[in-house]
């Protein structure tokens, strides 16, 4: 029967495995819902362990707007550790969801969400237990539907074999659009199958059914065409954007897991999207434009989501914080409204600016001042026009020597390596930079125990941006900068060791660029790495370098292409790229001009506060900018722990 | 000059309650570091009025006495807050109950009496009941009269400096079976030592004296920790604050 539940069988095995708790459920907030009760089941996943998983607040808020459906339920699933897997292996337990420990199986639907590329050998390691076959061909109508969203999805073709959708953009509202085509095609008794069901999603906004969609190759190797094979799916699948952030506050409640996870606070999205322009960053290019919640809308979601967690610590999540049009009011008034009740505000990385500094103060003001972060991204000036990231080395360290002043005793600056055009001397200056922040912090400071930790990792070219088209770093190329930089930052050992140094190192990083820019032929590559036992990507201690490159050597040689030609290779304007046929907006022409004044090292102002410079956005979508100020402020209300 | 937070230093303590709570079911599998973390949130959405400590980064006065280990089942722990304004204890104990996750059951809350000792010092043995699913009742009638006629068992048990032998006899002040076909269960109680002993280390002891190798998991509950006294009974640790209690109320009412 439908919808059981696995635990009886499961309870022994998790007696034996490592951190049980994470594969109970039962969180604080979780909901169950009586199988019968609805007509459409969606299980979501997120394709990495519980304890990253939990957090992510796009699976959160697609679990509360589908479970307020009174025809729908959702519950979560999460990757399972190999440990576990073994065990349901060897004693016939699928895949299962944590809130009724049902078999994914069963439902109608998985959902995954693609925060990163390194989850997809989790894919197919939950497609395995749960008794789904890889490829979607294989499907019929009894098993679910499986649909690829978050930002990843903005290129799917990797991924294209095993899963039967991808959803771009917002999922708030989608979610509920694929709920009704297919609650009304079972109610039909299934018409036509799963082929139908499929076709019917394809005609859903920002819904994309890779099987609709035939690629073929030039001689060159890259793609010649991406055409559909059916008449009534579209030519282009454009992306959906929610507007009004403010009548969408989810999740109203939050999850708050008894396992320990990555994020122990609560997050409220104070806006969506970024027009900063930063070339680097594909959240920024795929996200726009800008939707600014209100200062109540964040007011009342802080409130009600602090009832419902008992969370100490509450995070104003975004893109650029900072850049909200109140958020000077927002963090007072909100300091104000928690003062004397223990709960912490913050701001996850900040642009460096000295309001940012003010503005940290300002939520730190009822405890500790430990660590501040800025992301200058860039080491050099000249980097980071390339980059469009424009911040002057004077200003950096002011900014930086200012938090220091404020009592902050560590600063963290997050840079990226390997970046189009870079060459060592832009890597060397982080060095400089650090060794300038750290004796005009000491200085002005008056202590000694002041901290910078230099925080860097390779950059990985990404769909949907103006550095589509680059040539991405080697991994050895990266590798020495880490080296030269290492070696810079201690050679004066006065104030190298005040400086701390956290890097990634290069293989990854080329992985995760095979996987972002990859066409359909990495599918085979991915699967041949699972087969060999990939599981966990994102995690050193399960990364593999060795077995991808052996995998992709394996499968591409005979395809006439290589690892190489998906990575360090640069692209030419004209080239069909795999994810042409998908819409973030953005005009390619306008990405192309952005990436050759990349290259002339000229910089492009944010459209909030300067005329459009037609990304192509808004036009595309029907969207336009929300941004305030609303000139309202917070109410003063009871608060919890008072 | 280090920062010093703005503004007066935390109210002091003005109450201390005590309370026994339960994991059930599922949330068995806690640990108790998850523990403490829910019941931390729990406290704060009840809006219970804690005591913190000073500093930056001020902590609610809670102390945790002997946590049952991961995996096993509890009827019977116990925790000691400390709070900044007076309550009462059975309004605590509901909001507190409400609102923890279920499986994390708040069974009784007394207020601590003056001078009347510390909780832990009210421990020092605990009473567990161990499901052996797979194991016929007289199987383990005959392992446990095994176990009990030595006076040592030595079994491996992982710590935190590696793998150690620890006697898993000595600590055992009693233990009984029943249970029904298919499912035998031990009754045993076990006297508080360092490293500890818990009921699978009795169950791998009782493998090494008799070879009895349970075909899945034991499931452990425990039903009762507190001072073990002459008769072999645990005594319940709240006891002495509860007679307290009702002392002083019977006094006010002599006046």
């Amino acid at each position: 029967m439908s919808g059981q539940s696995l635990y009886p069988r499961l309870e022994p095995l998790l007696a034996q495995v490592q951190k049980p708790i994470q594969y109970v459920g039962g969180e604080l907030n979780a909901q169950v819902k009586a199988w019968d009760d609805v007509a459409v089941h969606w299980a979501l996943m997120y394709p990495d362990a519980y304890e990253v998983g939990l957090p992510n607040q796009g699976l959160m808020i697609l679990y509360e707007v589908l479970n307020e459906r009174p025809d729908a339920l959702a519950e979560r699933t999460y990757a399972v550790w190999p440990d576990l897997a073994a065990l349901m292996r060897e004693h016939g337990v699928g895949q299962f969801t944590v809130d009724a420990h049902r078999a994914v199986r069963d439902f109608d639907l998985l959902g995954v969400s693609f925060a990163t590329e390194l989850g997809y050998t989790n894919l197919l390691e939950a497609l395995d237990l749960a008794g789904v076959p890889l490829h979607a061909v294989d499907r019929d109508e009894t098993h679910p539907v499986v649909v690829a969203g978050g930002h990843a999805a903005f290129n799917p073709e990797p991924v294209a074999d095993f899963v039967d959708c991808a959803v771009l953009g917002d999922g708030e509202q989608v979610v509920g659009d694929v709920t009704d085509v297919v609650a009304a095609w079972k109610e039909q008794g299934r018409p036509g199958g799963r082929v139908e069901l499929l076709a019917r999603l394809a005609r859903v906004d920002g819904v994309y059914v890779p099987r609709f969609y035939a690629v073929s190759y030039g001689p060159d190797g890259a793609i010649a065409a991406v055409t559909r094979t059916r008449d009534d799916v579209p030519a282009r699948v454009g992306k959906r954007t929610v507007m009004d952030l403010d009548e969408w506050p989810y999740p109203k409640t939050p999850l708050v897991p008894l396992a320990e996870s990555v994020h122990e606070r609560m997050s409220v999205e104070i806006f969506r999207g970024c027009t900063r322009g930063c070339r680097f960053c594909q959240a920024g290019m795929i996200t726009r434009p800008v939707r600014e919640r209100t200062i109540t809308g964040i007011g009342s979601m802080v409130d009600q989501g602090l009832r419902a967690t008992g969370y100490e610590e509450v995070g104003l999540l975004s893109l650029s914080s900072a850049d909200h049009s109140e958020i000077g009011q927002v963090a007072k008034e909100l300091a104000d409204r928690y003062e004397g009740t223990n709960t912490g505000l913050s701001l996850p990385s900040t642009r460096v600016d000295a309001f940012n500094v003010t503005l940290a103060n300002e939520l730190s003001r009822n405890g500790r001042r430990s660590g501040l972060t800025f992301a200058p991204e860039g080491g050099s000036e000249r980097i980071r026009r390339v980059i469009n990231k424009t911040v002057s080395k004077e200003d950096l360290v002011r900014t930086v020597t200012t938090a220091y002043a404020n009592g902050w005793q560590q600063v963290k600056l997050y840079f990226m390596c390997g970046l189009p055009t870079e060459t060592d001397e832009d890597v060397l200056e982080i060095a400089e930079l650090a060794v300038e922040v750290i004796r005009a912090g000491r200085e002005a400071s008056g202590r000694r125990d002041i901290r910078c930790t230099v925080s860097i990792g390779g950059f990985v070219p990404k769909p949907h941006t103006p550095f589509q088209w680059a040539g991405q770093a080697s991994a050895e190329t990266i590798d020495h900068r880490l080296r030269v930089l290492r070696q810079a930052i201690n050679a004066d050992r006065r104030i190298g060791r005040s400086i701390g140094l956290r890097y990634h190192d290069g293989q990854p990083g080329v992985v995760e660029g095979l996987l972002s820019r990859g066409d359909r032929r990495v599918g085979r590559v991915i699967e041949r790495v699972w087969r060999e036992g990939g599981r966990f990507d994102g995690w050193s201690e399960h990364f593999s370098y060795e077995r991808w490159t052996a995998a992709a050597a394996a499968e591409l040689t005979p395809l006439g292409v290589d690892l190489d030609w998906f990575t360090t290779r640069e692209r030419g304007q004209d080239e069909v790229l795999p994810w042409d046929h998908l819409d973030s907006g953005l005009d390619k022409e306008w990405l192309w001009d952005d990436w050759q004044d990349a290259l002339s090292e000229e910089e492009v102002a944010d459209c909030r506060w300067t005329p459009c410079y037609d990304c192509g956005v808004c036009p595309t979508n029907g969207t336009e900018i929300q941004i305030g100020p609303t000139g309202r402020s917070l109410l003063p209300l009871t608060v919890v722990g008072r | 000059m280090a920062r010093q937070p703005d503004g007066p230093p935390p109210p002091p303590t003005v109450q201390k309650l005590r309370l026994r709570y339960a994991k059930r079911g599922p949330l068995r599998f806690a640990s108790h570091r998850d523990l403490a973390r829910a019941l931390e949130r729990a406290l704060r959405r009840a809006q219970v009025p804690m005591a913190f400590s000073a500093g930056f980064s001020p902590h609610p006065k809670i102390s945790y006495v002997g946590a049952a280990p991961t995996g096993a089942a509890s009827e019977a722990e116990y925790l000691e807050i400390g709070l900044a304004r007076r309550c009462d204890p059975e309004q605590v104990r509901a909001a507190l109950d409400a609102s923890l996750p279920a499986g994390v059951d708040v069974l009784e809350c007394v207020e601590a009496a003056e001078g009347g000792g510390s909780l832990a010092d009210r421990i020092d043995a605990a009473r567990w009941r161990v499901e052996l699913p797979g194991v016929e009742p007289a199987e383990l009638a005959a392992a446990v009269a095994a176990l009990l006629a030595r006076d040592e068992v030595l079994v491996a048990k992982r710590t935190k400096n590696g793998l150690r032998d620890v006697d898993a006899r000595g600590p055992v002040a009693s233990a009984s079976t029943g249970g029904e076909a298919g499912c035998a269960i031990l009754h045993v109680v076990v006297r508080q030592v360092t490293p500890a002993v818990r009921p699978d280390d009795v169950v791998a002891a009782l493998a090494a004296v008799a070879d009895l190798r349970p075909p899945s998991p034991p499931r452990a509950v425990r039903e009762a920790q507190g001072r073990l006294d002459g008769s072999g009974t645990v005594a319940d640790p709240l006891g002495p604050d509860r007679e307290a209690r009702a002392r002083c109320q019977g006094e006010h009412a002599a006046v």
